[in-house]
């Protein structure tokens, strides 16, 4: 059992959808927490799920960072604490600079759903324990900024510490232009901070959690970070 | 009696003289300048259907699942379980015609507060549509304006976007048909209605501050589009999901914590619509005894502004766009807990 805390801000609007995954389908404890409070205690997880916080007003998570709970949620991080940002969750934790790199409009200047491949890049994270290294996955992607950009270095150390976690791939599982809805840099759809306890990705894996919704592959992703969880504990 | 009256007033509320000879013969006087304002909203396009509600009568409205047919905020469907689907359509044809981006959107922002305002959580919107054939410059920015807008209003509403129907001809060059569609979902003895009986209720008006735009958005529905409707643009109102979605929540809250006896949103003629006194029978004040509205606290975006009705009689509360508020009607018992009115205040929003 693990116990999962859902941060909500003013216009988020993914966190019904979280909770669903993780309390309704995977049976786990999880908690709404308001923007305003502090208390994060007794959780294995903090989830920063999809919408506009503050409207994106400025620019998409620049006003949500101040919030007082991100205050919280980064000494979460430091402590090791599993952060996963989904879709604004990952814009607000690269605006927080828990995760390196922005979010940049989409290189159509088009807001882009649509159901999406991403080929898993690593199981060697709490994340994606419970997948496979060039594992599919089929996840939503809803967004209108989710270019992901970092400077060459930042790059470089990315892929080096074999942080890129999931990229937009064809069904084939290619890594193409074609496959990338945005013009992310190395198509890339997810990473992971050096520590590996904080994952952003732009993919909504919530919305992915029972096969009536057109795919559960996102529930991989929720069981890996309840695995590990449970790893932690049983490890003192 | 003999009804004089200057036609570039009759021109701002768009009312014709018929109309104007009627409201004479029904008040038994001449109207002043802020009831000429309420009848010109009320009597508006947008607000009484005046042409189109002989071919709406042909519709369906009753049946062994129909929990609420016309005449609420929106119409409610039993699905079984103990579900009820709320579902709302309505057209922003000229908004979008002259400022497609903002005309689109704020139609579904309109339908989006009519669903929720019931009670139920929107979970879906549609569409249909028609334009003009995409070869013209002006059909395409109109087109590409529209989808946008009712995109972005769902996307930072929270609300997706899925399904419509779209067909392009030459008729509708220019003139393009902008149907927005909000779906909810309830449980269906948690159904709110806009009826509020009981004397001493308090009614609060929450949503966004007043601006000074949307102004005469109920009449400009029945104004013919011409050349010169490129000026109405101010007409068109500006939307805000964001706060949209912030008064959502905190409308489900209220109804979750049985706060209020009942809730209506307030649609293109603002108040005028929602607060209508008993004597002008409607959905609001169904039940109610009436109620004395005094204009000055109303939040507005600028003071001063002339839309602000602080002029008295020279105002015109009657056409002014409230849209993004829903009028609440709280219970008297509540009231206590959380609101002392002052010494000079007798409880009159």
């Amino acid at each position: 059992m693990a116990s999962f805390g859902i941060v909500v801000f003013p216009g988020t609007w993914s966190d019904r959808d979280c909770y669903f995954a993780v309390h309704d389908r995977l049976r786990q404890e999880a908690r709404f927490i308001w923007h305003k409070e502090r208390d994060l205690s007794g959780l294995d997880c903090v989830i920063l799920p999809g919408g506009f916080s503050y409207g994106d007003y400025l620019r998409s998570g620049a006003i949500a960072r101040m919030s007082p709970v991100m205050e919280e949620v980064s000494e979460f991080a430091e402590r090791g604490g599993y952060v996963i940002g989904i879709c604004n969750g990952f814009q607000v934790l690269c605006e927080s600079h828990l995760l390196p790199g922005a979010l940049m409009r989409n290189s159509s200047l088009e807001f882009r759903c649509q159901q999406q491949w991403l080929r898993v890049e690593t199981s060697d994270t709490a994340f994606t324990s419970e997948t496979a290294k060039g594992r599919l996955l089929r996840l939503p992607v809803s967004h209108g900024e989710g270019n992901y950009y970092a400077d060459p270095d930042t790059l470089a150390d990315l892929e080096s510490g074999n942080r890129v976690v999931f990229r937009y791939a064809t069904a084939d599982g290619d890594i193409s232009d074609e496959a990338n809805p945005n013009g992310s840099l190395h198509n890339i759809a997810g990473i992971v901070n050096e520590t590996g306890n904080v994952l952003g990705m732009m993919p909504h894996p919530e919305r992915a959690s029972e096969s009536l919704l057109g795919s559960d592959d996102g529930l991989a992703i929720f069981q890996s970070i309840i695995k590990n969880s449970e790893r932690v504990v049983a490890h003192g | 009696m003999t009804a004089t009256i200057d036609p570039a007033v009759l021109h701002e509320v768009a009312l014709t003289e018929g109309e104007y000879a009627r409201i004479v013969e029904l008040l038994g006087r001449e109207p002043n300048h802020v009831e000429l304002g309420i009848f010109g909203a009320m009597w508006s396009e947008h607000c009484s259907y005046k042409t189109s509600k002989p071919l709406l009568r042909n519709f369906p409205t009753a049946g062994p699942g129909v929990l609420q047919g016309p005449g609420e905020n929106a119409g409610a469907v039993d699905v079984g379980d103990g579900w009820a689907v709320v579902f709302k359509i309505e057209s922003h044809n000229h908004p979008s015609a002259i400022e497609p981006h903002a005309g689109a959107a704020t139609g579904v922002g309109g339908i989006l507060r009519d669903v929720f305002t019931m009670g139920a959580f929107p979970i879906a919107a549609l569409n249909s549509l028609r334009f003009g054939p995409l070869d013209q410059a002006r059909n395409r920015h109109l087109f590409n304006g529209v989808v946008a807008g009712i995109g972005d209003y769902g996307n930072c509403f929270g609300v997706p976007t899925v399904g419509g129907e779209i067909y392009f001809e030459d008729c509708y060059t220019e003139n393009p048909v902008v149907n927005a569609m909000a779906v909810g979902l309830i449980r269906k003895d948690r159904l709110t209605r806009a009826r509020a009986e009981g004397e001493g209720n308090l009614v609060m008006l929450v949503g966004a501050d007043t601006g000074r735009d949307g102004i005469h958005g109920a009449t400009f529905a029945s104004v013919e589009l011409d050349a010169g409707s490129e000026a109405r643009r101010p007409a068109v109102q500006v939307g805000n999901p964001f706060l949209e979605k912030l008064l959502m929540e905190a409308c489900m809250q209220l109804i979750d914590k049985d706060l209020v006896v009942g809730m209506q949103d307030l649609g293109a003629a603002g108040l005028t619509s929602s607060a209508r006194p008993p004597t002008m029978p409607n959905t609001w004040c169904r039940g109610c005894s009436g109620q004395t509205l005094t204009h000055d606290p109303h939040p507005m975006q600028r003071a001063g502004s002339t839309t602000g009705c602080r002029e008295g009689g020279s105002a015109r509360p009657a056409s002014r766009a409230l849209s993004r508020a829903a009028a609440l009607r709280l219970s008297s018992s509540e009231r206590r807990l959380r609101y002392q009115p002052s010494s000079s205040s007798d409880g009159r929003p």
